[in-house]
């Protein structure tokens, strides 16, 4: 059996990547290279107003004092910032006002990912923005949602259309100054998707953002900034892949939430970025910000993640629990295979009183991957009452891989109650053998030990996202996944 | 890591100061090791908070104090630490006594105990036992992150030596009495090694106290090698005054089949580090580690503990605990490294600690850091207050509120004092911590310094 489970757990390393293509679409590209004119190069071919371009300078100017951190526990090849295209669109055709006027291989692509972009496709549900490369390509089901008061369009349409809501809330949870990568996003962003949730409404539908890299060479930095007003409720899915390239391709996003009081926002994230071949060549470096604000009181925000994909994973979608009574929930399975690598994790901020956190990071380690959980809880002085959970547990498929837990736990309140727990071990013997012994292959034991341990965190995304969910963790870990 | 400070440069000319006299009294062996590690020093600097190691912990206070006097004892110093007596008066052990982390060196130098066992100076067991110091010295003390690690070696004159031989169990423990006693501020460093070879049983009990009231800084160094099959326990009882502090660096190198254990119970100190490394360098070896600590005022105790799983099949278990009143700030930083050889490891950790008021803090941080598969590691770690439930349970049987509170964080600090293997000490910690817990004076009687 020991023999038969080895090979199994060999075969994790032949899953393919199935959204490795690339489409040949016709493209805007600027020349490669970052300096103060492309900056000004990248506003102007948005026609941005004075205002943002300012952001942008100021941004890429503190972003040229920065350097890259050098803290994670990751190996990470020096990136070479004049090597990336900044900026690359699908050429423009005008008034995009049917589905019959999106080019037609752009269509095939997103049919492709199976990603609806057609809204007769009632069936799915779910309203689409989606982004490639650089830019919004469309966004479904916008004139429905209009009805409802809800704002969701792409980024550059927003800076157009309410300047001022982008200009209030822009940089408001994440500051041009936040980190390394948030900077240059701040400076070289180029779309995004953009939502605005009126007072007291509870959005209809899923909410969806799809991010594909096509061009090759080019960095992705899209801004995606979400606003729950008063008594809203909101559910966002996020998806991403990337062609199957050589080199490294560099992305490095910005998630900003804000939820007023009694607001509730559920981002869902399905990362799968081209995560590099088995020799652990190319990939996606997913470099993200995320961060919501539970501004308002009684608000609650939610971060589910599923990550499989990019060579190396990079981010801490956090919450600053600041109104009293605020929620930040984190759920996570990451998956690191061949040589992939992830230090992924959240921040818990608790200011205001009585806020609550919970943390649920199940990481999943094959091949020579290595995974992190690294994550902050932080009660401040006067967040009375504030009560944390995290469990973090990890599961390692093979002697090569690693598996690692970095929490941080600063109380400063007598009254806070924090907890954390974590737990690394393989799949246990004795639950194969129990498997086994009822004719289960080992195969198919090791697939549904691996569910039922995700399974807690892929219960919190919504439905059609969990079966998604479900499958994509089959590919990732196939062969050894049933 | 931290450039070249201001700090720094003042310990250079420490340095430079007093080399010739420090290389004067030691063994070429020893000096071999001063100038390399002196670089090493210089490269690292003093911990700073940008230090990952030394996040929670600020030592500024401490090192840019300017010490009137860097010890190196003389024998008439060892005249005054001569009276003292330990009050745990029926601890069945071997008593020794040291002044400022030095062995007194009035009459011998090196102690011979029943069975073989040597006790005594460094110095001088450098020369008399030159190749078994040559043999572990410095092996064991290694740090790529920790200048002060280096600037013992740089400049510790001397400490103590304990060596025991194969097959040796000795059945009392060995107690040493560390005063700490100087009319200036004074900033002492001293190195210990203590060798347990093959199949021998060890414990040693070391408890610091301070005597003046003046400002004192320690850096120590201790080297603990345990041989094959070989058990040790070290057991520290810290209790110094609120202008002390004290930073102790603990390297355990354990062979095959071997157990130790480590209790840090820091009753009272300004500011404390300790600085637990336990290397598991062979398959089977089991290493426990335990500390207590309980703080007010405006105290700062912080616990670092580094378990290295460097062979297969290896035990490891770590229990930290902490009781912060008052404006007292507690740190703790647990790592587990399980090296990719390491399978069949099981290695656990957990840290609790209760906060009383306020305005204390607690900062946790427990790592896992591992690199093979066929482990079982957890970790877990809380901070929190009592238990509602628990306290209201006892006060419905009609105990009220106080006594309540004391049971629970008794039983809270039980849970490490129970680890303690002998039975008197385990007794007299009872008894030290209730009183600590009462606000009653909880220093040994002996203590002449009244802290405000």
């Amino acid at each position: 059996m020991e023999k038969d489970q080895d090979k199994i757990l060999n075969d994790v390393t032949t899953g393919e990547y199935k959204y490795g293509f690339y489409s040949d679409i016709e493209m805007d590209r600027i020349p490669k290279g970052l300096s103060e004119e492309v900056v000004r190069l990248i506003s102007g071919k948005k026609n941005e107003p004075e205002w943002l371009l300012d952001f942008r300078l100021k941004s890429y100017r503190h972003w040229l004092t920065m350097k890259m951190p050098t803290w994670p526990n990751l190996k990470i090849p020096p990136i070479n910032y004049q090597e990336i295209i900044f900026y690359a669109a699908p050429k423009e055709r005008k008034n995009l006002k049917s589905v019959d006027d999106i080019d037609p291989e752009l269509k095939k692509t997103f049919d492709k990912l199976g990603i609806p972009l057609e809204e007769q496709k009632h069936l799915s549900g779910v309203a689409v923005d989606a982004v490639i490369d650089s830019v919004s390509i469309k966004t479904t089901f916008k004139e429905t949602l209009a009805e409802m008061g809800i704002i969701f369009c792409s980024f550059s349409d927003a800076v157009k259309e309410y300047p001022d809501l982008v200009k209030r809330y822009m940089g408001s949870v994440v500051p041009y100054t936040d980190n390394f990568f948030a900077t240059l996003n701040s400076a070289v962003f180029s779309d995004g998707s953009f939502c605005y949730i009126p007072k007291g409404v509870r959005c209809p539908m899923e909410l969806s953002t799809y991010f594909r890299i096509n061009s090759a060479n080019t960095g992705q930095f899209e801004r995606t900034l979400l606003i729950a007003d008063e008594e809203s409720y909101v559910s966002y899915l996020e998806g991403c892949t990337a062609p199957s390239r050589d080199e490294n391709q560099l992305h490095a996003a910005i998630v900003e939430i804000v939820a007023e009081k009694n607001a509730e926002v559920k981002y869902s994230t399905v990362q799968n970025w081209y995560p590099g071949d088995r020799e652990g060549k190319g990939g996606v470096f997913n470099f993200v910000t995320k961060r919501g604000m539970c501004k308002g009181e009684n608000s609650k925000i939610s971060w589910t993640q599923i990550e499989t994909g990019s060579a190396i994973t990079w981010k801490y979608p956090s919450c600053i629990l600041r109104g009293d009574n605020s929620t930040g929930e984190f759920y996570s399975v990451a998956v690191t295979n061949n040589y992939q690598q992830a230090d992924t994790g959240t921040k818990m901020t608790h200011i205001g009183k009585n806020t609550k956190s919970t943390i649920v990071s199940k990481g999943i380690t094959a091949g020579h991957g290595q995974n992190s959980y690294r994550g902050l809880v932080k009660v401040l002085k006067n967040a009375t009452n504030a009560r944390n959970y995290s469990q973090c547990d990890s599961l390692l498929l093979g002697d090569k891989c690693g598996a690692h837990t970095f929490p941080y736990l600063e109380v400063d309140n007598q009254t806070a109650i924090v907890e954390h727990e974590a737990t690394t071990s393989k799949i246990g013997e004795d639950q194969i053998f129990y498997c086994n012994q009822r004719g289960i292959s080992t195969e198919d034991a090791i697939g549904l030990i691996v569910n039922g341990y995700a399974r807690e965190v892929i219960n919190k995304l919504p439905m059609e996202f969990a079966v998604e969910a479900q499958k994509l963790l089959q590919i990732s870990l196939e062969g050894s996944v049933g | 890591m931290n450039g070249k400070t201001e700090i720094t440069e003042k310990y250079l000319d420490l340095y430079k100061e007093n080399i010739n006299k420090i290389s004067g009294i030691s063994s070429p062996y020893f000096n071999s090791f001063r100038e390399s590690a002196f670089e090493k020093f210089s490269e690292l600097g003093i911990p700073a908070k940008k230090n990952e190691a030394y996040k929670y912990t600020n030592l500024n206070t401490f090192f840019d104090h300017d010490y009137e006097n860097y010890f190196m004892p003389v024998p008439a110093d060892f005249i005054k630490a001569e009276p003292f007596r330990c009050e745990v008066t029926d601890l069945d052990a071997y008593g020794i006594v040291l002044l400022n982390g030095f062995y007194p060196t009035l009459n011998e130098k090196l102690r011979q105990l029943p069975n073989g066992i040597w006790i005594g100076s460094l110095n001088e067991a450098a020369i008399q036992f030159a190749d078994k110091f040559e043999k572990h010295f410095g092996k064991y003390a290694k740090s790529e992150t920790d200048g002060l690690v280096h600037l013992n070696t740089a400049m510790a004159s001397g400490g103590l030596f304990i060596y025991v031989p194969e097959g040796v169990a000795m059945n009392r423990p060995v107690q040493v009495v560390n005063l700490i006693q100087s009319d200036e501020d004074t900033f002492t460093q001293h190195r210990n090694l203590i060798i347990a070879e093959k199949n021998s049983n060890f414990s040693i009990i070391i408890c610091d106290h301070t005597l003046s009231p003046q400002k004192f800084l320690t850096n120590a160094v201790t080297e603990v090698f345990v041989g094959e099959n070989a058990h040790f326990d070290i057991i520290r009882v810290q209790n110094e005054h609120n202008n002390a502090c004290k930073i102790t660096n603990t390297f355990i190198h354990q062979e095959k089949n071997s157990v130790t254990s480590s209790n840090n119970i820091t009753l009272h100190g300004g500011l404390i580090r300790n600085n637990t490394y336990h290397y598991l360098g062979g398959e089977g070896a089991e290493s426990y580690s335990y500390g207590l600590f309980l703080a007010d005022k405006w105290q700062h105790i912080d616990n670092f503990v580094n378990v290295d799983h460097a062979f297969p099949h290896c035990t490891s278990n770590q229990l930290f605990k902490g009781v912060l009143d008052d404006m007292s700030t507690g740190a703790f930083n647990g790592r587990i490294l399980v090296r990719p050889d390491a399978q069949g490891t099981f290695a656990y950790q957990k840290n609790n600690n209760i906060l009383l008021t306020d305005d204390a803090k607690m900062d946790s941080k427990p790592q896992l850091e591992i690199y093979a598969d066929d482990v079982k590691c957890s970790h877990g770690a809380t901070i929190g207050q009592l238990d509602d439930d628990a306290l209201f349970y006892l006060q419905s049987r009609g105990i009220n509120k106080r006594e309540a509170r004391l049971m629970l964080m008794f039983g809270f600090a039980h849970e490490v004092i129970q680890n303690i293997k002998i039975e008197v000490l385990r007794e007299r910690m009872d008894s030290l911590v209730m009183q600590r817990l009462k606000g009653e004076l909880s220093r040994c009687a002996s203590c002449m310094v009244k802290c405000g």
